[in-house]
């Protein structure tokens, strides 16, 4: 099995998703420099989080004019599984590969913090490993996380099950205090129409080295693995 | 152009230089300097480069060691921790920009920092910041606190290194002055540590980083004077940060430290290319000579006194070995840097610099970078101390209800929960964070080693003004002590000095017996001061700051997997307390919050206890004999034991019994040094006390946690009997409802 880590100037994240997937999954994980143009037959790419660019403008709008980004499109219409983590997602709703926006968190402020999250379908290849419903301890570290997108489109998510991932409490409640940034619907993660590419704001590979009580990030990157490998 | 303005008075006095400075110069040199040559003389000799108040008193301090690699004088310090690896770590405010400018001023302190330790070759893994603010009601404290705040997240953040921990202090003394001391911690191969020399006739300087703009210019010699009502107006002289640059440098950096052809680099920090070039070549005792039209610049027509001075962030002077130049512009062109060849290095101790063929600067290296006056400044104890260290408690009132003061103290900002400020700060990139922040230090593992480093930052400031030695030595003790509560032993000082107008005797007699503190302390326990920074000035219109010598303790663990934290683990666990309690209120929280005032004598300190009880609080926990272990100090016994309360997994109640050997608010709230809050399981029990008569350290059991309530009982009778929930209500939110409060 191999994957893939794109890394854009500013990205922050990589190592961390580097030494999960390599150290803790014991993948092959390449490096994908951003100026590079072509993608080899990964079994997976990873978007990780960080601020590419700066954020200068808006979090992911100039990164996805690094020539990355076409490879990475054409990957992605071609079946490929792309996972973008916080800053990741910014850049694959930005690129139009995923809907809707990421905006300033509700609070104005930047927020790092655990926190639960429900899974709403495990019929994904980023969730598969888990039980619809399950809740996951992960956390968030983002200042531009709060989800939104017009009515229309957010219906057609609901309908074809492309909302992943949401904000709840402990037991899986979905009340406003357990909403971090405004989120539409509490929002956490999407998916596209084919369920091939996902983002989410919280951050799983800062949960998944067993040096730390909490894996739960673990069940997205065991699901990648698992649905890879039937898939191969 | 600039270089042909000839020198008057007015324009040696705008450039902060005496008339004594001034015919030291002209001696010096043997002619008039111009304009140019005086702006490098300026910042050079400001009181922020040169430390010529300063360095007659920090040679006094301990600052060597087994373990170091590196002390003072370098862009950081550096301490072996074995395994081939070094910590690299430093400390240094931001003060005066931070003032004028809380966003950007605290951004670029962080920036500068991370730049002072990626430039001796180590990968930053860890920031810290230590904050003091005015009066929570002063009409500027809450843009300050939140403009520093969001400053330090948008830097740190952006550049991915976690911001892990810090100490923040609300007091009126700093309504003029705010402090923003930021620290960073990084790892190195040991065998690998750059440092900033420029040797080797004919190597090449390489400029590297953002462009050079007009902004920051005479930052330093700003920093070293007085605020006044003009000080507004300096506004411009605050540099704008860049982080996401920062980002590039560092990663650019770290892979051209890979090559064997790098011989130096550092930091255009104060100063700008002046004061890296300069003290650079002063190193190696080598020349230089500089092409000032290489220089990136961001627009047309700047002149050399502007590229000399200016103090642009994340700019870096490398020197690589001659005929190496290519391929060092290779890799930061990579990282879509700017990068230019700007000089050579020379070998007769001078520094030339060529503006369109015309040399514009020509100075003895050495006569700038050392030649500045000794200040051998007078000093003077204190007016103030004979009033201020009165304190007659027996004319104050006993509280009945502590119940409700122990509500007040938590709720107050110094002492409320500082989870507002550190979760707009990213904790855990790079997944290191073993422990974070919101314990008495961040514990940090190594990665690929079985250990892990602990850092605290401490300082309180109104022992250091009731008496500023035993404050500076309070401020070592405590941070040693928070690093030895999460398991650690302290391997290294650094310091950030941060006093008054030094020109003023009794300022300067704060600062020698806080430098005499701290060395006393730093020498008792072995513990080596490897970097540290300065700060005079911090005085508005006569009124200074108290002193406050912040520490910053970076402590060792060979196996991490021992390390401990403050909170209480679960029902059932027995309490007790190392070390002992006296009837001590002066300088107190309790004292400012309920009688307003600060005086009386600070807590007292034996050294001999303080480190017999560290050393006990080690065994213990190295032995896996205690649970938890919380330093006793701000707001004394009652609001530690609610913090550890408060601070595990799940909040748990507690119900202590004490003996009333002294006044009730003495023993709950008085804030005794030496003291260590630990909890255990009852079988370890009868093995703590052996270990503690042995360590000859007092012991003392107080009680038990469980239930839902925190109470104390004094002698059988209730002093404080409260929800923990409602507690935890007031401590955690209070910084929160402050900071998002609209005026």
């Amino acid at each position: 099995m191999k994957c893939g880590i794109v890394v854009f100037p500013g990205s922050n994240c990589d190592h961390d998703c580097y030494h999960i997937l390599k150290h803790v999954h014991q993948l092959e994980t390449h490096w994908i420099w951003h100026k590079d143009e072509v993608l080899d037959s990964f079994d997976f790419i990873v978007l990780p989080g960080g601020f590419s660019y700066g954020d200068y403008l808006r979090p992911g709008a100039i990164a996805r004019f690094s020539p990355i980004m076409k490879s990475v499109t054409d990957y992605a219409n071609k079946g490929g599984r792309v996972l973008g983590i916080c800053n990741g997602f910014q850049i694959l709703v930005e690129s139009g590969l995923l809907p809707g926006v990421l905006m300033d968190n509700a609070g104005q402020r930047f927020i790092c913090k655990d926190l639960t999250l429900r899974v709403e379908t495990n019929e994904t290849p980023f969730t598969s490993q888990c039980t619809t419903g399950t809740v996951l301890r992960i956390p968030i570290n983002h200042g531009q996380g709060r989800y939104f997108t017009d009515s229309d489109t957010l219906k057609r998510l609901k309908d074809n099950g492309q909302v992943i991932l949401r904000y709840c409490d402990a037991k899986g409640g979905t009340p406003e205090e357990a909403n971090p940034n405004g989120s539409l619907d509490h929002i956490a993660g999407v998916a596209n129409a084919a369920k091939n590419v996902m983002g989410m704001m919280p951050h799983p590979e800062r949960c998944a080295d067993p040096l730390w009580n909490n894996v739960d990030g673990q069940m997205i990157f065991k699901s990648l693995i698992e649905s890879s490998l039937a898939h191969s | 152009m600039t270089a042909s303005i000839s020198i008057t008075p007015e324009i040696v006095a705008e450039h902060g230089l005496s008339p004594e400075e001034y015919a030291r110069i002209q001696e010096l040199l043997n002619r008039d300097p111009n304009l140019v040559e005086l702006g490098i003389f300026s910042a050079m000799w400001s009181e922020h480069c040169s430390y010529k108040s300063s360095r007659p008193h920090l040679k006094t301090l301990p600052t060597e060691g087994p373990r170091v690699i590196q002390g003072p004088g370098e862009n950081a310090g550096v301490v072996d921790i074995g395994d081939g690896l070094a910590a690299v770590f430093k400390i240094e405010s931001h003060n005066h920009p931070s003032f004028i400018e809380p966003h950007q001023g605290a951004a670029t302190g962080v920036g500068g920092i991370m730049r002072d330790v990626f430039t001796m070759g180590a990968r930053p893994i860890a920031l810290l910041d230590s904050l003091r603010f005015g009066d929570p009601e002063h009409e500027k404290t809450r843009y300050l606190l939140n403009g520093v705040v969001k400053g330090i997240a948008d830097y740190g953040n952006c550049v991915g290194v976690p911001t892990v921990g810090g100490d923040i202090y609300f007091d009126a003394c700093y309504n003029g002055n705010i402090l923003v001391n930021a620290f960073c911690l990084g790892l190195a191969k040991a065998d690998r540590i750059f440092l900033g020399k420029a040797s080797g006739v004919g190597n090449a300087l390489l400029y590297v980083g953002s462009k050079t703009g007009r902004d920051g210019i005479h930052g330093a010699s700003m920093a070293s004077a007085e605020f006044d009502d003009a000080t507004e107006e300096k506004r411009p002289t605050v540099q704008v940060g860049d982080p996401f640059t920062e980002k590039l440098l560092l990663e650019a950096c770290l892979e051209i430290m890979k090559k064997d052809w790098v011989v130096g680099v550092q930091d255009m920090g104060a100063a700008g290319l002046s004061s890296s070039s300069f003290e650079m070549a002063e190193r190696a005792g080598m020349g230089m000579e500089l092409d000032l039209d290489a220089v990136p610049r961001r627009e047309e027509g700047m002149n050399a006194y502007e590229l000399m001075l200016s103090e642009s962030q994340e700019r870096m002077l490398f020197v690589v070995e001659k005929g190496h130049e290519s391929e060092a512009l290779d890799i930061f062109e990579k990282w879509d840097l700017d990068v230019a060849v700007i000089g050579r290095v020379t070998d007769d101790g001078i520094f030339r610099a060529n503006e369109k063929g015309v040399e514009v600067v020509n100075l003895p290296i050495e006569t700038v970078v050392t030649g500045a006056l000794k200040c051998d400044r007078p000093t003077q104890k204190p007016a103030y101390l004979s009033e201020a260290g009165a304190l007659d408690l027996s004319s104050r009132e006993i509280p009945g209800n502590c119940g409700e003061i122990l509500k007040q103290l938590l709720a107050s900002p110094t002492l409320a929960s500082k989870q507002f400020v550190y979760e707009q700060y990213d904790h855990m990139v790079r997944l290191n964070t073993l422990v974070l922040p919101g314990s008495d230090a961040a514990v940090l593992r190594v990665p690929e080693t079985d250990k892990a480093l602990a850092l605290s930052v401490d300082c309180n400031p109104r022992y250091g003004y009731l008496d500023p030695y035993t404050g500076a030595q309070i401020a070592v003790a405590e941070a040693c002590r928070n690093v030895v509560c999460a398991g650690a032993e302290p391997v290294g000082v650094t310091n950030c000095l941060n006093f008054g107008n030094p020109e003023n005797p009794e300022i300067m007699w704060q600062f020698q017996e806080a430098v005499r503190g701290l060395g006393d302390l730093c020498r008792f326990m072995d513990i080596p001061v490897v970097s540290g920074n300065v700060s005079l000035y911090n005085e508005t219109k006569g009124e200074a700051i108290y002193p406050t010598p912040t520490i910053a303790v970076v402590g060792l663990m060979e196996d991490r997997s021992l390390h401990c934290t403050q909170g209480f683990k679960q029902e059932g666990h027995r309490i007790g307390l190392l070390g002992s309690t006296r009837e001590e209120l002066g300088g107190s929280e309790y004292q400012k919050l309920f009688w307003n005032e600060c005086r009386g004598k600070p807590p007292q300190l034996d050294p001999q206890i303080e480190l017999d009880v560290q050393r006990l609080c080690l065994d213990l926990i190295r032995k896996q004999l205690i649970q938890s272990a919380h330093d006793c100090s701000e707001g004394g016994l009652a609001v530690v034991l609610a913090e550890s309360c408060m601070t595990g997994q799940e909040p748990v109640g507690a119900a202590i019994e004490l003996n009333g050997s002294m006044r009730a608010d003495a023993l709950l709230f008085g804030e005794s040094q030496s003291r260590i809050m630990i909890s255990f399981a009852e079988d370890a029990l009868t093995e703590i006390e052996t270990l503690a008569e042995k360590a000859g350290v007092p012991f003392s059991v107080l009680g038990s946690t469980g239930g839902q309530n925190f109470q104390i009982k004094i002698d059988r009778k209730e002093f404080i009997n409260e929800s923990v929930l409602i507690l935890e209500d007031a401590w955690k939110h209070s910084l929160s409802r402050y900071g998002n409060r609209v005026a």
